[in-house]
């Protein structure tokens, strides 16, 4: 397939989650969440007893891409920010460098206008790690020991385990 | 787009239900949902409109078991069927791994049938994947139905590479888990030749 695929490691994830643990602190919010544009959740920080992760990393990336949608219809290249207000928890979006979502839930105890400037400052940090992951993503692909996985050895007795 | 998460020890696949309205995409991943054991499935999201037609997609996170280590994890989606929703199908394509296609059996059906799969194919095109390339299964849905034609002459019109092909009923479960089950093992294996 044309696409790379998306290779998270411990030391990538760390990094992702520091970031997002100080931007909840500075921000005052409940929850940070790091998704890729896909939906799939990278990294989180927070209190998430309660919340299902998987479906909000699904409905915030299906939310993005429908946004997306919208913007190139007014021939805009995107429209980065999306945010979505409760009666308690609001949902701050934010697309960082065009390859993942950056989600904030917070509630009365901050604003819309702190978690606008906490996000802002912290996107081009994340962006710098999710290039450093394409980057190594491409080149592993392109060298001659490919970037093989630890699915290079499956067989057909292994995927058939999986349903039984 | 497969997501390999060595931090949670997890792989992530995304497998899209295409097809033309109607054709049973809902009721495969409704199916799926049912028989699946709690603590190996999400929540079953559906973004429907009031009639329970989809409007954006249908979504089902489910957990297979271990693999060398790693926990498997297909995220299964379906596209709206009706044809005037096709900014949303191509939304939905983005990043998939996998496609089942799920044909409508009818006679009638049969245009609606051959026009998704051309749809299809261009949609993908717009992601820069192939469609002779993707890991492809063929479902040839509502074979208990009186208008449904032979599955030989389907496979004739429907078939689109070597594809394997699976008879169902999605209604009553039959076929919905052999189709996964080969949808899965496609995806696997197309990650084990990258």
């Amino acid at each position: 397939m044309a696409v790379s695929d998306l290779v998270l490691h411990e030391a990538d994830h760390k990094r992702f989650t520091a970031i997002l643990d100080r931007l909840r602190k500075d921000a005052n919010a409940k929850v940070t969440f790091l998704i890729d544009k896909n939906g799939q959740q990278l990294a989180v920080a927070g209190q998430v007893d309660g919340l299902d992760p998987t479906s909000l990393a699904a409905l915030s990336a299906g939310n993005v891409a429908a946004t997306d949608g919208l913007a190139k219809l007014l021939g805009e290249r995107e429209f980065s920010t999306l945010f979505h207000e409760g009666e308690h928890d609001s949902l701050h979006i934010n697309v960082v460098s065009g390859r993942a979502i950056l989600v904030v839930i917070f509630d009365e105890r901050s604003s819309l206008g702190l978690v606008r400037l906490r996000v802002k400052k912290c996107t081009g940090e994340l962006g710098t790690i999710l290039d450093d992951i394409v980057t190594r993503s491409q080149s592993q692909r392109s060298s001659p020991t490919g970037g093989a996985t630890p699915f290079a050895e499956i067989t057909d007795d292994d995927i058939d385990a999986l349903f039984n | 787009m497969t997501f390999i998460n060595y931090a949670a020890r997890e792989i992530n696949c995304k497998i899209v239900y295409y097809g033309p309205g109607l054709c049973g995409k809902t009721t495969n991943i409704q199916f799926i949902y049912d028989k699946t054991g709690t603590g190996a499935k999400g929540k079953l999201i559906s973004l429907a409109t009031e009639s329970e037609r989809t409007l954006f997609f249908d979504f089902l996170p489910i957990e297979l078991g271990t693999i060398r280590g790693f926990r498997t994890r297909f995220h299964l989606y379906t596209v709206p069927g009706q044809v005037f929703y096709d900014a949303s199908r191509k939304l939905i394509l983005k990043g998939v791994d996998g496609v089942v296609f799920v044909a409508d059996s009818q006679e009638a059906r049969m245009d609606a049938n051959v026009e998704s799969i051309r749809n299809l194919k261009e949609n993908l095109r717009e992601h820069g994947v192939s469609l002779e390339k993707v890991p492809y299964i063929l479902q040839l849905n509502k074979r208990d139905l009186p208008t449904a034609l032979p599955a030989p002459e389907l496979e004739k019109a429907l078939r689109i590479k070597n594809e394997p092909v699976f008879e169902a009923v999605a209604s009553r479960g039959t076929g919905v888990f052999e189709t996964l089950k080969a949808v899965v093992k496609a995806v696997l294996m197309d990650l084990k030749t990258r």
